[in-house]
């Protein structure tokens, strides 16, 4: 397998806050990578300091072979990188479909857009029987599946989830996760998951990494994680 | 006894230098109406687009109303001493302001805002004022503190059964007022820039985060709202028949209040606001007096406000559970 992304030494600064220190970490291609830690631990941090949306102050973001340091977030997507971000952050005022449309903003090719909402109302029945409903009117559960199915009609090759878990009702999230698993066997999308879920996100990802207090404090395969004591101890409950 | 029954059958008033029936009256006055709302509406776009972006009252836009006319005047000076034909002159007239005044918004925005973006929400707020008292006083040196007189470039033509009424240049007014805001109301509903710009609106960070531009988004607002209230300056400029370096002021301020008053941030709410303000001030000053027109104007803000708090169409804050 072959490295996708790659964080080397990532220093990342709120103002003259740090967030995180030296934090390095990779994906290769085609996995689920998952990134465990409690609240304030960093997590979505990176995940921004991926996107673009900040740039780290000391370090580097490699993304196939090229460095993406400090690339606006319009760039960054448009070579695949694409985030659900923490909340789901729907359009609230735009239609189901409208929101569709937004996550293909920066394609150009219609039948493919077209191809890709298809396959998006097929992974979520719902969405399709709400698509003329403005995104704010949905529920919890419904805004993460429109937020993942917005992400992925920008055809990413690299998809970023934060929390999809989060204020959801297990049933639904038992469900996500299945698309997730779905969305990464069939496509070949690379996953990188950020999750306070511990359980469920090691359990479907590859490879894992726990973060705290803005620092990468192990990494290895997820089956390993499980078994691994501090983790269970500190992010498991058992 | 006899004369009452007539008055009341067909009563017939003095006003201005003509005399005419009640009904005549009221017409007049209501297309006096629309057209100061139409004039309100052109300048508070500018004003709600740029608020639904980026949370900013951008005090300076009346300037670039006033630019917009200044701009009209200069062109109109120079293709009318070349022999150009009154129709021709007010289109060109037109365009160019549209250009120069979406240049100064453009600029505006990137000297002014765009370096406080980060900055606290009083900054910005101030750099505006800054801006609008600059303007004003770069325009009162580079052309003249007085009164100039404005062509009359809308071409006079007869509306049947209103002669006297409604005037041509009031008919083309709203008329391009109306082809405006329908043309704005479909861009935003169904253009990709328009989409991209309620998408940033309701929330910058996915918008970034689907790949949307911020700055080009936030750059399109200023141009398009500005484009929109030079078209305003020069039409009204021909209406009226003066101006000067101060007239953004006051029709800065009135422009706002229509925008709050429709809900600062809703496009709708501005077109809607502009016209309820102009109707209010046009028979207020028909009916009561002209020394009132203000006053009606504001007590209606106040009075919507306290209803509305968020204006008649804005989002009226909700409880988040």
């Amino acid at each position: 397998m072959s490295k996708m992304l790659e964080l080397k030494n990532i220093d990342t600064y709120y103002g003259n806050i740090q967030a995180l220190y030296n934090v390095s970490l990779h994906i290769n291609h085609g996995e689920i990578i998952t990134l465990i830690g409690g609240n304030g631990a960093g997590k979505s941090t990176t995940l921004m300091t991926i996107c673009g949306v900040l740039s780290p102050r000391n370090g580097s973001v490699v993304y196939e072979e090229l460095d993406i340091t400090g690339m606006k977030a319009e760039k960054v997507v448009s070579r695949g990188i694409c985030q659900v971000p923490e909340g789901r952050l729907i359009f609230p005022e735009l239609s189901i479909s409208e929101n569709l449309d937004m996550g293909a903003f920066l394609r150009k090719d219609k039948d493919g857009i077209k191809h890709d909402r298809n396959y998006a109302y097929e992974l979520f029945p719902i969405l399709y029987e709400r698509r003329k409903q403005m995104g704010g009117n949905l529920s919890g559960g419904e805004q993460q599946m429109l937020a993942i199915a917005r992400a992925l009609m920008a055809r990413p090759r690299l998809l970023l989830l934060d929390e999809p878990s989060m204020g959801l009702a297990p049933l639904i999230v038992k469900q996500i996760f299945e698309i997730i698993t779905k969305i990464n066997k069939e496509s070949g999308t690379t996953i990188f998951l950020v999750e306070q879920n511990a359980n469920l996100a090691l359990k479907i990802g590859h490879r894992g990494y726990v973060m705290e207090n803005g620092k990468i404090v192990m990494t290895d395969t997820c089956d390993t994680l499980l078994a691994n004591e501090d983790v269970k101890r500190a992010y498991l409950g058992l | 006894m006899n004369s009452r029954g007539q008055a009341a059958a067909c009563p017939l008033i003095v006003y201005g230098n003509r005399i005419g029936t009640l009904m005549e009256y009221f017409l007049e006055l209501f297309f006096g109406g629309l057209t100061r709302g139409s004039i309100y509406a052109l300048i508070a776009l500018g004003y709600t687009m740029v608020y639904g972006i980026i949370e900013l009252i951008n005090f300076a836009h009346g300037e670039i109303y006033m630019i917009g006319a200044f701009t009209g005047l200069i062109v109109a000076g120079v293709l009318g001493a070349l022999g150009f034909p009154g129709f021709a002159i007010l289109v060109l007239a037109v365009i160019v302001a549209v250009i120069y005044s979406a240049a100064y918004g453009f600029t505006i925005e990137k000297i002014a805002y765009k370096p406080l973006r980060g900055a606290p929400r009083l900054s910005p707020l101030i750099s505006a004022i800054g801006m609008s008292i600059f303007l004003q006083n770069y325009v009162m040196l580079a052309q003249t503190s007085d009164f100039l007189p404005f062509p009359s470039l809308i071409p006079e033509f007869k509306i049947p059964g209103l002669t006297g009424i409604i005037t041509s240049s009031e008919v083309v007014i709203v008329a391009v007022t109306v082809v405006v805001c329908v043309a704005l109301t479909l861009f935003i509903k169904y253009g990709k820039l328009g989409k991209a710009m309620r998408a940033t609106a309701q929330n910058r960070k996915m918008a970034q985060l689907v790949g949307i531009s911020v700055n080009t988004v936030i750059s399109a607002t200023f141009v398009i709202g500005s484009s929109l209230a030079a078209v305003g300056g020069v039409l009204i400029a021909s209406h009226i028949g003066q101006i000067n370096y101060y007239i953004g002021f006051i029709a800065g301020i009135k422009a706002f209040t229509a925008a709050v008053l429709g809900g600062i941030g809703s496009i709708p709410g501005a077109m809607l606001g502009a016209l309820i303000l102009g109707l209010t001030e046009a028979f207020a000053t028909g009916y009561v007096s002209s020394d009132y027109e203000d006053v009606f104007a504001f007590a209606l803000l106040v009075l919507i406000l306290i209803f509305r708090p968020a204006g008649i169409m804005g989002k009226q804050p909700t409880q988040k559970v």
